[in-house]
C-alpha cells in the first residue's frame, strides 16, 4: 500500500504543505522547509517513503528546469558581463577548493586519486538552494549575488570535464572511456556536442519563436505550457544522448531564449513545475540522510561537516578578496557557497560506478553533503542577520544601487497608442519599464522594430510576478478595453495593495469603475487630445496661442473639479442623488467658464491688464492736472500782480 | 558703420490683444526694413522656449530690443524665462561665451506712472535706469552695449491711436538711427532714456 503512487505523492505533498509554510514563517527559508519534511517523513523518523533514491532521481530534473529559468533571466550579454567572475573567480574557486581537499585527503592517508576525486566532489555548491535562497532574500542582483551566481555557473559547467576525468583516476583502469558515452570515439563525441548546441542555439533564434508565436495565436494556455515543458524536456534527453548535463543544455536554452518576447510567458509556465520539482529534490535528499551512520560515528560526521563547510568558507574568503570584491559579498559569496551541492550526489554514484572509491567513501561523503545542505539555510540566517549587517554599515548604499539598476521599476500593460508613448518616455528618462501585451502580432512588429515588450496576458497573476510587479514602484495600465482593463486593476489591487496603479480610462464609465476600485490616479484618454484640439481651434480662429493655451489650462482644472466633486457621490446609496449631483457639477463648471472667458465676473487675468488700476491711475493724474493748473493759475496771478 | 544693423524686437506681452501700447508700438514698426519682430507669447505659448532657435536669432541681429510692459518694476515673466535659458554660460558671458559681445541692447517699454513718478522723490522712489539695474548688469556681463530705455510713461491713458503717434513715431525713428548708425552710442548709453530723440540727461544729485 506504501507502494502506491498516490500515497506516496500524498506523503511528499503533505511534508511539503505542513513544513513549507512553518519554516518560512519561522525566517528559516523553503529549502530548509524542504529538508526537514524529507527528514520527517525518511526512514529513519516516520519511515513513510521507502527508497527515496529514484524519486530523488526525478526530481533532479528540478534542478534542469531551474537552471532554464536561470537562463532565461540572464542574456548573453550578462553572460559576457560576467565573465570575470564565472571563469576566474570560479575557476579558482573549483580549482583551489579540490587542491585543498586533495591535501587534506592525503595528509589523512587516502591515495591521491580518491583525495583529488572526493576534493573534486566536495568543490560544488548547491546551486539549487543558494540560488533559490539567494531570491528569497531579494539578494541575487547584489554584488555578493552576482558572484555566487557566477561561482555556481562555473562548477555546473566543470561537472562535464570531471565526469570525464573520473574514470581515469579508477583504481587499475588506466584507458576506460567514459561509460556514458558509451563507445564513440573522441571526435564523434565532440562533434555531436557541437552539434547539439549548435542546434539549440540555432533552434532557438530560428524555429522556437515562430512557433511560440503560433501557440500564441491560437490562445490556448495548456498548449503554451506544453510546449514550454516540451521544450526543457527535448533539450534535458538531447543533451544526455550526447553525454552532456541537462542542466548545462537547459540553461544554454535559456540564454538563447532570454531575448525573446515570450520570456516572461516561459518563465510564468514553467516556474510552478520547478518550484514542485525542486521542492521534491530537498524532501528527498532530506529522505536520504543516513542517521544510522551518523549515529555510529557522530563526532566523526560532525568534524568532518564543520571541516568541510570551514574550508570551503575561509578558502572563499581569501579567493574573493584577490578579486577585490566588496565586504559584504565577500561573506555573502563564501557562507553563502559553504556547503556541497546536489551535483556531489551525482558525482559521488559516479565514482562508486567507475569504481573511484568504494561505500566506505560514499557513504559518509553522502552524510556529509546532505548535512551540509541542511545547514545552508540556517547559516543564511546567520548570514543575514548577524555577519551582513555588520559588515554593509559602510557599503549598504552601493548595493542598493546594483539592485535599482537592473530591476523593473514600472510595468506597462497594453502597449498600444498609448502604453507605447508612456513606455517610452519612462524608458528614455532613464527607468527600467516591463511592458506586456496580448497582441501577438503588435508584440512581434513592435519587437522588429527595436520595443521591448514581452507577450503575456497582464490578467494572469503568475505573469504580473514576472513581470516583477512584487517590486516595481509604478504601475501603468493602458489597456483600452475597460473590462479587461478592470480585471487587471482588481487583480493587482488585491495582489499587490501597496503597487500604485495609474491607470488610463476608456470613458466615464470607466472611470467610475476605476475610482470605485480605490485608485485615484486615472487619465481620461481623451482629455488631453480634445483639450489640443480646442486649443488649436481657438488658434486658428485668430485668438492669440498663449491666451488659447491658457482657456485651455483652464478649461481642465475646472472639469477636473467637477469630475470630482461628483466622485464624491459614487457608490453612495442614493444613485439619484448621483445622478443630480453630477448635472448639477456641469451646469456649474459651464457657468464658471462662460463666466471667466467672457469676464461677466471680472477679467481673467487682471494682473496683466487692470482695469482698477488704470481708472484710479487716470483719477489720480486729473487730480494732480487740476492741482498744477491751480497752482500755476496763482502763481500767474502772483506774477502779474 | 558701413553695414545698416539688424534689429530683434523680443515683444512680451501676455495679452497682447488687450495691450494698448505695445500692440500699437510694435505694429508701427515690424515692417520698417532691418527689423524683425519676435512675439514670445505667441511663439511660446507654454513658456517651452526653443534655445537653439533663439540664439540663432540673437546671431542674426546686432540689436536686440526687449519691449514689454513694466510689471513689477519688471518684465511679464517670459522675459525671465528667455534670460535664462537662452543666454547660456560659455556662449553668452563666461570664460568662452562671448556670442553677443559688441551687439547693442536695449528695454523699450510701458509704464502706468507717469515720468516724475519714477524720481527719488516720486512714489516709485527710483530711476527707470534704477529699476532697469538687473538688465543693465545682465547685457553688460555678455559684452554688449547696453542703452539707455525708451520709455511710454503714462502708458494707462493712452486710448486711441491718436494718443500714441508721438510715441511710435519716435519709436521708429529711433529703431531706424540705431539701424542706420545715426545714434551717438556714447550718448545713448549714458542717457536716462531715448524719447523724442534728443536724450534725458542724468538728473544730478539723485541721492
Amino acid at each position: 500500500m506504501s507502494d502506491s503512487i498516490l500515497f506516496q505523492a500524498l506523503i511528499y505533498l503533505a511534508a511539503a504543505v505542513l513544513c513549507v509554510p512553518v519554516a518560512k514563517r519561522l525566517g528559516l527559508g523553503s529549502v530548509l522547509g524542504y529538508l526537514l519534511a524529507g527528514v520527517i517523513i525518511g526512514p529513519d523518523v516516520l519511515g513513510l517513503v521507502g527508497n527515496a533514491g529514484h524519486v530523488m532521481h526525478f526530481a533532479e530534473f528540478g534542478v534542469v528546469m531551474m537552471l532554464f529559468l536561470v537562463g532565461l533571466e540572464l542574456k548573453p550579454s550578462t553572460v559576457w558581463q560576467l565573465r570575470r567572475p564565472i571563469f576566474g573567480l570560479g575557476g579558482m574557486q573549483v580549482a583551489g577548493t579540490a587542491a585543498l581537499v586533495t591535501g587534506a585527503g592525503l595528509a589523512l592517508g587516502f591515495s591521491w586519486q580518491v583525495a583529488l576525486a572526493v576534493g573534486m566532489v566536495l568543490a560544488m555548491s548547491s546551486t539549487a538552494i543558494v540560488l533559490q535562497s539567494l531570491g528569497e532574500k531579494g539578494l541575487l542582483k547584489t554584488e555578493g549575488g552576482q558572484a555566487s551566481f557566477s561561482v555556481l555557473l562555473f562548477q555546473d559547467l566543470s561537472v562535464i570535464p570531471i565526469l570525464a576525468v573520473f574514470p581515469l583516476l579508477a583504481a587499475g583502469a588506466a584507458v576506460v572511456g567514459a561509460p556514458a558515452q558509451g563507445a564513440r570515439p573522441g571526435w564523434l563525441q565532440g562533434l555531436l556536442i557541437l552539434g547539439a548546441v549548435g542546434l539549440i542555439v540555432v533552434a532557438g533564434r530560428t524555429v522556437v519563436r515562430p512557433l511560440f508565436r503560433f501557440l500564441a495565436g491560437t490562445r490556448l494556455r495548456e498548449v503554451f505550457t506544453a510546449f514550454a515543458l516540451f521544450l526543457v524536456v527535448s533539450i534535458a534527453w538531447l543533451m544526455q544522448q550526447v553525454g552532456l548535463s541537462p542542466a548545462l543544455g537547459t540553461f544554454l536554452a535559456g540564454v538563447v531564449l532570454a531575448e525573446s518576447e515570450y520570456r516572461h510567458e516561459l518563465e510564468s509556465d514553467i516556474e510552478p513545475f520547478k518550484g514542485l520539482l525542486l521542492g521534491l529534490f530537498f524532501i528527498s535528499v532530506g529522505a536520504e540522510i543516513d542517521f544510522h551512520l551518523i549515529a555510529e560515528a557522530p563526532l566523526r560526521i560532525a568534524g568532518l561537516l564543520v571541516g568541510v563547510i570551514a574550508l570551503k568558507a575561509v578558502s572563499m574568503l581569501g579567493f574573493s578578496r584577490i578579486f577585490k570584491l566588496d565586504r559584504p559579498a565577500r561573506w555573502l559569496v563564501s557562507v553563502g557557497l559553504s556547503q556541497v551541492g546536489e551535483f556531489a550526489f551525482v558525482l559521488i554514484s559516479f565514482g562508486q560506478a567507475s569504481a573511484v572509491f568504494g561505500d566506505e567513501v560514499a557513504k559518509p561523503l553522502v552524510a556529509v553533503v546532505a548535512l551540509s545542505m541542511l545547514v545552508t539555510p540556517a547559516l543564511f540566517v546567520l548570514l543575514e542577520r548577524v555577519i551582513l549587517p555588520r559588515v554593509t554599515a559602510g557599503a549598504a548604499k552601493r548595493e542598493h544601487d546594483a539592485v535599482a539598476h537592473d530591476d523593473a521599476q514600472v510595468v506597462v500593460a497594453g502597449f498600444g497608442r498609448v502604453g507605447q508613448v508612456v513606455a517610452r518616455m519612462l524608458r528614455m528618462s532613464g527607468f527600467g519599464v516591463t511592458v506586456l501585451d496580448l497582441d501577438p502580432e503588435m508584440v512581434d512588429l513592435l519587437r522588429r522594430l527595436g520595443q521591448k515588450v514581452y507577450y503575456g496576458d497582464a490578467s494572469r497573476l503568475d505573469l504580473l510576478v514576472s513581470a516583477g510587479c512584487e517590486k516595481a514602484k509604478l504601475f501603468v495600465l493602458c489597456i483600452d478595453e475597460p473590462d479587461k482593463s478592470m480585471e487587471v486593476a482588481e487583480l493587482v489591487r488585491r495582489h499587490f495593495p501597496k503597487l500604485p496603479i495609474l491607470a488610463r480610462a476608456r470613458n466615464r464609465q470607466h472611470y467610475i469603475r476605476l475610482w470605485t476600485l480605490g485608485i485615484r490616479d486615472i487619465i481620461r484618454e481623451t482629455m488631453g487630445s480634445s483639450l489640443e484640439l480646442s486649443e488649436h481651434a481657438l488658434r486658428n480662429l485668430g485668438v492669440r496661442a498663449h491666451t488659447a493655451h491658457r482657456i485651455a489650462n483652464r478649461w481642465r482644472a475646472h472639469d477636473e473639479k467637477a469630475l470630482l466633486d461628483m466622485m464624491k457621490f459614487v457608490g453612495g446609496p442614493d444613485r439619484n442623488a448621483f445622478f443630480a449631483e453630477a448635472r448639477k457639477a456641469m451646469e456649474n463648471f459651464e457657468k464658471t467658464m462662460r463666466e471667466e472667458l467672457q469676464g461677466t465676473t471680472g477679467q481673467p487675468d487682471k494682473g496683466w491688464d487692470n482695469e482698477s488700476l488704470r481708472n484710479e491711475a487716470n483719477a489720480r493724474f486729473a487730480a494732480v492736472q487740476a492741482q498744477a493748473a491751480k497752482a500755476s493759475e496763482s502763481s500767474t496771478t502772483t506774477s502779474t500782480t | 558703420m558701413a553695414d545698416p544693423r539688424r534689429i530683434l524686437i523680443l515683444l512680451a506681452h501676455p495679452v497682447l490683444e488687450r495691450s494698448r501700447v505695445n500692440r500699437r508700438l510694435a505694429d508701427a514698426v515690424k515692417d520698417l526694413p532691418g527689423v524683425t519682430v519676435h512675439d514670445l507669447y505667441e511663439a511660446y505659448p507654454s513658456m517651452n522656449i526653443d534655445v537653439k532657435r533663439e540664439q540663432a536669432l540673437l546671431l542674426e541681429h546686432d540689436v536686440v530690443v526687449l519691449q514689454h510692459p513694466f510689471y513689477w518694476y519688471s518684465a511679464p515673466a517670459i522675459i525671465k524665462e528667455w534670460l535664462d535659458l537662452v543666454l547660456e554660460h560659455g556662449w553668452a558671458y563666461g570664460q568662452h561665451g562671448k556670442a553677443l559681445a559688441g551687439k547693442l541692447a536695449l528695454n523699450v517699454i510701458s509704464t502706468g506712472g507717469p515720468d516724475f513718478a519714477y524720481r527719488p522723490d516720486g512714489f516709485n522712489r527710483f530711476t527707470m535706469r534704477q529699476l532697469l539695474a538687473p538688465f543693465d548688469q545682465t547685457f553688460h556681463l555678455c559684452q554688449m552695449k547696453y542703452l539707455a530705455p525708451f520709455v511710454v510713461h503714462a502708458a494707462m491713458r493712452v486710448e486711441t491711436d491718436e494718443d500714441i503717434k508721438p510715441h511710435v513715431r519716435a519709436y521708429a525713428a529711433l529703431l531706424a538711427s540705431l539701424r542706420d548708425g545715426t545714434l551717438d552710442l556714447n550718448q545713448a548709453m549714458a542717457a536716462q532714456r531715448l524719447n523724442d530723440g534728443a536724450f534725458t540727461p542724468q538728473p544730478a544729485g539723485n541721492a
